[in-house]
């Protein structure tokens, strides 16, 4: 494997990695003080986690651990002695004290905060479904906090009647459900030098989404024939404008009031946003306010300064919806201790935005061999889908890594492959491999990170 | 696009066929959708200006305006009002120049100025003038989004002022002549020819011959 690409910094991204070397010297310093937190906590995490959350932090639990061996009797712990906590003494439940590692990265580099992006924690999570407060952000005016009896959703345009919806009218509409995922363009930029998996790919998340079809209140206003983009446009200090081809919204797009299975947060677009499964996430226009149906896109900022993919002939692709096949190891990955040779499972997450995986192959041996890997059902539409790999690890050095397939056939690309058509100045669409070096003794980094 | 709708027979009970193909975006979708209402037999016919569900209030033009605010690639929108580079430069003194220096050459915010032959070189510098494709734009994007921190405060003719002068430091407009409609849609930016449409995929797989014989059967 190669892993001397070189790569500049793009300034016209926001989402690029950028920062992304001081970003991984804070992030060590913030891993050494949690560590040793973690570890005057609690010794249980060093022997119920098959992968500890870094070695440091495996290292430190492991110095003040209760001996474990087979002749010292089980304790009775303190809270198996007296009642817990009162019935009712969280109104909305919050994690176990011992998770608070588990949190969104946020970079902490960047020029200012009110554009700016949180990643999920892909290597803490289990399943497809990201927890609301653990869902990626980008925001490019800040979070609005929206009264919802204030909010309203104007549709104009190319519609015969031009129509005012509140949110209780939003609600009145036949309701779905469906799970898609969301993956911010810059998911990463081609700097791909992420410490962990958030850090190399947590711009993505998944989620069930509870709405009414886009399709169903076109309907309603009576969409003219000549229509063929709608401009979305959002309530929040940005007043972010992206054009959707009318197609999109007469297919799968959901205007969106609820995120697995509670109001949507304000990071999300709180009390309604615009959801387009399988397009780059900046499209789903948050704290939508107003739908333009028109006969040409609006040629926004977004479109055309901003989410638009530089080539090295100067040129530069616009309207690049489409989030293609990806996969990634969350387990074992970068910041991870494999603790012991033997079984170890090796567990991921793939989508694409065109449609279901239908394989994910898993390589132990620095991409000599691929194996198929399974497939944890349900394999959804434009959702995250699960797979997992029973490894042997012989406790010698390797590289791991996966790669997806969807349903179109098309196969995830490695880093290469995609810099030898796009060049390094592209920003967006990076869906390449992401390999993981396992050392001797265990410990789990970023393979494109060169050692010594 | 044709939208096919079938008369009404009796309630609310519609079929809506819609067959889109859209130009440019190289492929075409074929969507069906069916619209019934359970109650169809006994709901009475809704007014004119209401659609299947009757949910939703009439809009207004007059109502939408101060929301109304997207302009088109051709200038459409646009509002009446103009403004000079001087009181641009003013303006932009006060309220642009502490995240996008003082000659627009960036800083917490983006760099506005120069780039010009960089797109094609090791290190692109993309700037209003170097790689925005239409002036519109730019009227848009000051008008809904900044200042910063103070979005939607300047009025339609500090607009023009601030996009006039902004587009003076490109040297895409004279000192002496106020910024209008008109002149916006006159402008031809630099890099209007400068956007591909979506080529991907553009990457072949990459399981060679070999790897291909080596992927070894699903574990299940």
């Amino acid at each position: 494997m190669q892993t001397g690409i070189a790569v500049s910094n793009s300034d016209i991204d926001e989402v690029d990695d950028s920062a992304a070397t001081t970003a991984v010297q804070s992030s060590r310093r913030d891993f050494l003080r949690r560590g040793v937190a973690a570890g005057g906590l609690l010794a249980a995490t060093a022997t119920t986690g098959v992968y500890g959350s870094s070695a440091v932090t495996a290292h430190t639990t492991a110095a003040t651990a209760v001996p474990d061996d087979a002749d010292t009797p089980l304790e009775i712990p303190e809270w198996s002695r007296a009642p817990g906590a009162p019935t009712g003494g969280q109104p909305y439940g919050q994690p176990s004290a011992y998770e608070k590692k588990v949190i969104r990265h946020l970079r902490p580099n960047d020029k200012q905060y009110i554009s700016s992006s949180t990643r999920t924690p892909i290597q803490e999570l289990d399943g497809i479904i990201t927890p609301n407060g653990l869902f990626y952000e980008r925001h490019h005016g800040g979070v609005p906090e929206i009264d919802p009896a204030q909010h309203r959703l104007a549709l104009h345009g190319l519609v015969d009647r031009p129509l005012l919806f509140t949110m209780d009218d939003l609600r009145r509409f036949p309701s779905e459900s469906h799970i898609y995922f969301l993956e911010c363009s810059g998911n990463p930029g081609y700097n791909v030098y992420g410490k962990t998996a958030a850090e190399a790919n947590g711009l993505v998340s998944c989620a069930e989404w509870t709405g009414v079809p886009l399709r169903t209140v076109l309907a309603e206003a009576g969409v003219q024939a000549q229509a063929k983009w709608i401009v979305a446009e959002g309530a929040d200090a940005a007043a972010m404008t992206r054009s959707i081809p009318i197609e999109k919204c007469l297919e799968d797009a959901l205007l969106v009031y609820s995120q697995n299975g509670e109001r949507l947060r304000p990071e999300q677009g709180y009390p309604l946003r615009l959801l387009l499964p399988g397009f780059e996430g900046n499209m789903s226009i948050k704290w939508l306010r107003r739908l333009h149906v028109t006969d040409r896109p609006a040629q926004s900022r977004e479109e055309t300064s901003k989410y638009t993919d530089p080539l090295p002939d100067g040129t530069a692709r616009r309207f690049t919806f489409y989030m293609e096949a990806k996969s990634i190891i969350t387990a074992p990955s970068g910041g991870q201790l494999v603790s012991k040779p033997g079984f170890n499972e090796i567990r991921g997450i793939a989508w694409s935005g065109h449609g279901k995986i239908v394989r994910v192959e898993v390589s132990v041996d620095d991409g000599k061999t691929w194996h198929e890997a399974q497939l944890q059902a349900p394999v959804l539409t434009r959702a995250i889908t699960r797979f997992r790999y029973p490894w042997e690890w012989n406790g010698e050095a390797t590289v791991i890594q996966s790669r997806a397939t969807d349903e179109t056939g098309y196969v995830q690309p490695t880093l290469e492959a995609l810099v030898a058509v796009r060049g390094v100045n592209n920003t967006y669409h990076n869906n390449a491999i992401t390999p993981w070096r396992v050392a001797a003794n265990g410990e789990v980094t970023n393979a494109r990170i060169k050692t010594g | 696009m044709r939208v096919l709708k079938q008369a009404e027979s009796r309630g609310w009970s519609r079929w809506c066929s819609i067959h889109t193909l859209l130009s440019g975006m190289g492929h075409s979708v074929t969507v069906s959708l069916m619209l019934v209402s359970s109650a169809s037999a006994q709901q009475p016919s809704q007014p004119a200006s209401l659609g299947h569900y009757g949910i939703g209030t009439p809009l207004t033009e007059a109502r939408l305006a101060p929301w109304n605010i997207d302009v088109a690639p051709d200038g459409l929108n646009l509002p009446a009002g103009q403004g000079t580079v001087a009181a641009g430069r003013t303006l932009y003194a006060a309220q642009c120049a502490a995240c996008h220096g003082a000659q627009g050459e960036g800083g917490q915010g983006d760099r506005l100025v120069g780039g010009a032959g960089t797109l094609a070189s090791a290190k692109p510098i993309r700037t209003v003038g170097s790689y925005w494709p239409y002036a519109t734009t730019l009227y848009d994007y000051i008008r809904r989004a900044m200042p910063l921190y103070a979005p939607q405060s300047l009025s339609n003719d500090e607009v023009y002022a601030v996009s006039a002068y902004v587009l003076h430091l490109n040297g895409l407009w004279p000192e002496d002549k106020a910024l209008d409609a008109g002149g916006l849609r006159s402008i031809q930016m630099p890099n209007r020819d400068g956007f591909v449409d979506d080529a991907r995929p553009d990457v072949k797989p990459q399981a060679s011959a070999a790897e291909a014989a080596a992927v070894v059967g699903s574990p299940r």
